[in-house]
């Protein structure tokens, strides 16, 4: 390991003399995220509006509850829009043709389904080119289920004890189960991130990508240079050598995207969340970069051919990943595959966090790190063609 | 006991067999030129000795310890400087020593003390890159003696040097053979062979050809001498022509000249001379030299060593 980090050391000392990789790392990112900032800024609006279509075919409490409480009052709070549509078929028009981002579909015998113990089943047709908009209301349809199990839950327990109770203690039990602050507020304004921070992060992690690049092309390079011979006939373990390399395109990427986020927060405005959050999705978005282009690289002959299909791999995940514009709104397929995409991920991440707390960027940094182990361990089994001549 | 000892190294890349049952030893303080035409396996053999190349077959112990691509202890014992300039251009010399230094365990006064004994004390702190050529070559050889190894492996050390900093490095190789460095050397400067080996081995088509102090080869020699010619156009019918000749043994071109070995040159230099102009050359110079490592090189391999 002594030897890895004084591999990578001295690569990050020949780094940091390396202008066009400052360049790369921090200007272009923070410049491109504000020139975006100035220009579409505007456009797009710091609380984006969402269109709920509803259909109650039920018409008994519980339904009525949920639009009149959950769903009037989001959209008297300017939150999203709402339009009330006759008939199911209508609502899931309306989603059809775009007009709604996602519709809730209220079926016959909601109420009294909950009434005798059933589940309540609201059911969220979303449009496939919003999976942000689906995604809050399919929120706010949990949340609603939840407050109801809790009611639930508290009268039946009170009922159980035995005692006669008056009905005035039963609804003070269930305004006990209720959590104090609505949901609606918590979860629709914030599940998005607003438009700088969206620039800012895509062009971080669009960059990252770039930044870790000369730490895993660094063992070509040394090939190229001679160098890599004098590394094998000293007295250091192969693997040291790799690990060193990859540990390079790590340091690269943290300190890159670490200065990323200060920059835009205090230049920019940006707002990327909890520290804490922003610090594990960063870590783990750095390492699937490093894995990725570390596999790139292994399987090129030259480092300049890395770096040409390591631009390529770059572009294409991070075009596909939102890194630039949203995919959500290409459309179905293209959705699906950016499942692939590291930049979704961690945007991903980012919207979850703005939207939730630290615990909700857990599973993106999850993915993250999963594709960081899968790309970095299949980085190692090719680079051994390379040190093992 | 030796401090190197190579037996039935092979290595073939493909089709080629580069490296092909070639044994040898240096022992203490002795400096061994492992000589051959381009493409001989002199840096394959290096690469295997070095421990940088898996080998195919063969062996390769340093002072008692067995040599692989894995053996650290080994590679411990083992000064490598390639023959491509091995070097971060954008360091400057200290930090290139200093690098590596670090990767031996080696410590900073040895830093210090090797920058002195190549003469780049003063140049220490500009970057690699700004060095001249000559510079360039003496901070590669540098690398090499940082952790003051037992055996030293050069691999064409001076190629391409002024012969200012190529008298450096020789007279650095040969004051560490004399504080007991084992050193394994290749070089396609005939010279500077006889100067610094005290054995030498010809490789050719990945084969040892011959092993043996200079003076023994060129004993076993026997009555022959060179001649060396410089000439005037295409060169191509003349060596044919030359090398069909019964009395030529061995002909090889390089540039504009030719090297021939012959038994008796005062007996057939007038009938190389007129084959020449037949051959529709202008002769510019004729030398006759007594036998030397040239001559044994050019009889066994019918290559000459500068290309
Ligand atoms: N990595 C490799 N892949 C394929 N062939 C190789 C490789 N390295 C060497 N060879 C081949 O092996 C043979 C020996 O090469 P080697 O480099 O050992 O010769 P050399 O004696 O060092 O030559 P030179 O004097 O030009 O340095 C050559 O035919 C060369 O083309
Ligand atoms: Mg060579």
């Amino acid at each position: 390991m002594r030897h890895a980090l004084l591999i990578a050391a001295r690569d990050l000392r020949e780094r940091a003399r390396d202008r066009t990789l400052h360049v790369l790392a921090i200007v272009l990112p923070l410049g491109l995220a504000g020139i975006f900032t100035l220009i579409l800024g505007d456009i797009s609006g710091d609380s984006p509006m969402f269109t709920f279509a509803v259909a109650d075919s039920d018409g008994g409490v519980v339904a009525t509850t949920f639009t009149g409480e959950v769903l009037e009052r989001a959209a008297a709070s300017g939150a999203i829009r709402l339009r009330t549509a006759a008939s199911e078929q209508e609502a899931r028009t309306l989603v059809g043709d775009g007009t709604a981002t996602a519709a809730f579909l209220l079926p016959e015998g909601l109420t009294e389904a909950v009434r005798t113990g059933g589940a309540a089943r609201i059911e969220v047709v979303g449009n496939v080119d919003a999976p942000t908009g689906t995604d809050i209301a399919r929120s706010l349809a949990q949340a609603y289920a939840d407050r109801l199990l809790a009611i639930r839950t508290a009268v039946a327990a009170t009922v159980r004890s035995g005692v006669p109770t008056p009905p005035a203690e039963l609804a003070s039990a269930a305004a006990a189960a209720l959590p104090q602050a609505a949901v609606v507020e918590d979860t629709t304004g914030r599940r998005q991130l607003d438009a700088k921070t969206q620039y800012a992060a895509g062009m971080a992690v669009f960059f990252l990508f770039f930044a870790v690049q000369p730490g895993v092309t660094g063992l070509l390079d040394e090939r190229r240079d001679g160098t890599l011979a004098r590394l094998l006939a000293a007295p250091v373990r192969r693997t040291s050598i790799l690990a060193g390399k990859l540990l390079t395109g790590v340091v690269v990427g943290l300190v890159s995207t670490a200065l990323l986020v200060v920059a835009s927060s205090v230049l920019m405005g940006a707002r990327w969340g909890h520290p804490a959050g922003v610090a594990l999705l960063v870590v783990a978005g750095v390492l699937a970069a490093t894995g990725a282009m570390a596999v790139v690289a292994a399987i090129a002959r030259t480092s300049e051919q890395a770096g040409g299909w390591q631009a390529i791999t770059a572009i294409v995940l991070g075009a596909l990943g939102g890194a630039f514009f949203p995919v959500s709104q290409a459309g179905g397929v293209l959705d699906a595959i950016s499942l692939v995409s590291p930049h979704r991920w961690f945007l991903r991440g980012l919207a979850d966090l703005a939207g939730g707390d630290v615990a909700a960027v857990l599973p993106p940094v999850a993915v993250l790190s999963f594709f960081a182990a899968l790309t970095g361990g299949l980085a190692l089994l090719l680079f051994r063609k390379v040190v093992r001549p | 006991m030796a401090v190197l000892s190579c037996s039935g190294l092979k290595r073939r890349f493909g089709d080629v067999p580069a490296v092909d049952d070639v044994s040898f030893t240096i022992a203490e303080g002795e400096t061994y030129g492992l000589l051959g035409p381009n493409g001989a396996g002199k840096t394959t053999t290096i690469s295997m000795v070095t421990g940088v190349l898996e080998r195919d077959a063969g062996e390769v112990v340093v002072e008692g310890i067995a040599m692989s691509t894995r053996a650290t202890a080994a590679k411990r014992l083992v000064g490598y400087v390639p023959q491509e300039l091995a070097l971060y251009p954008d360091l400057t010399g200290r930090e290139n020593l200093r690098f590596f230094a670090s990767l031996y365990g080696a410590g900073r006064k040895r830093v210090d003390h090797v920058l002195d004994v190549v003469g780049l004390a003063e140049r220490a702190d500009d970057l690699a890159r700004e060095y001249s050529g000559g510079m360039k070559r003496r901070l590669n050889v540098a690398i090499g003696l940082l952790h003051e190894p037992r055996l030293l492996v050069l691999d064409e050390p001076t190629a391409g040097v002024d012969p200012q900093s190529r008298n450096q490095i020789i007279e650095n190789v040969r004051a560490l053979a004399a504080q007991g460095v084992a050193i394994l050397y290749t070089t396609h400067y005939m010279e500077e062979a006889e100067r610094l080996c005290d054995r030498v081995g010809i490789i050719d088509s990945g084969r040892l050809v011959a092993e043996g102090a200079r003076r023994e080869l060129v004993e076993r020699l026997g009555e022959r001498d060179r001649i060396s010619l410089r000439l005037d156009g295409d060169l191509a019918h003349a060596t044919s022509a030359l090398g069909a000749m019964r009395d030529v043994q061995a002909v090889a071109a390089h540039g504009t000249g030719l090297e021939l070995v012959v038994g008796d040159a005062s007996e057939c230099l007038p009938a190389v001379l007129s084959a020449i102009s037949a051959a529709g050359n202008v002769v510019r110079s004729v030398e006759v030299t007594e036998p030397d490592l040239e001559t044994v090189f050019l009889h066994l391999t019918g290559k000459a060593l500068r290309e």
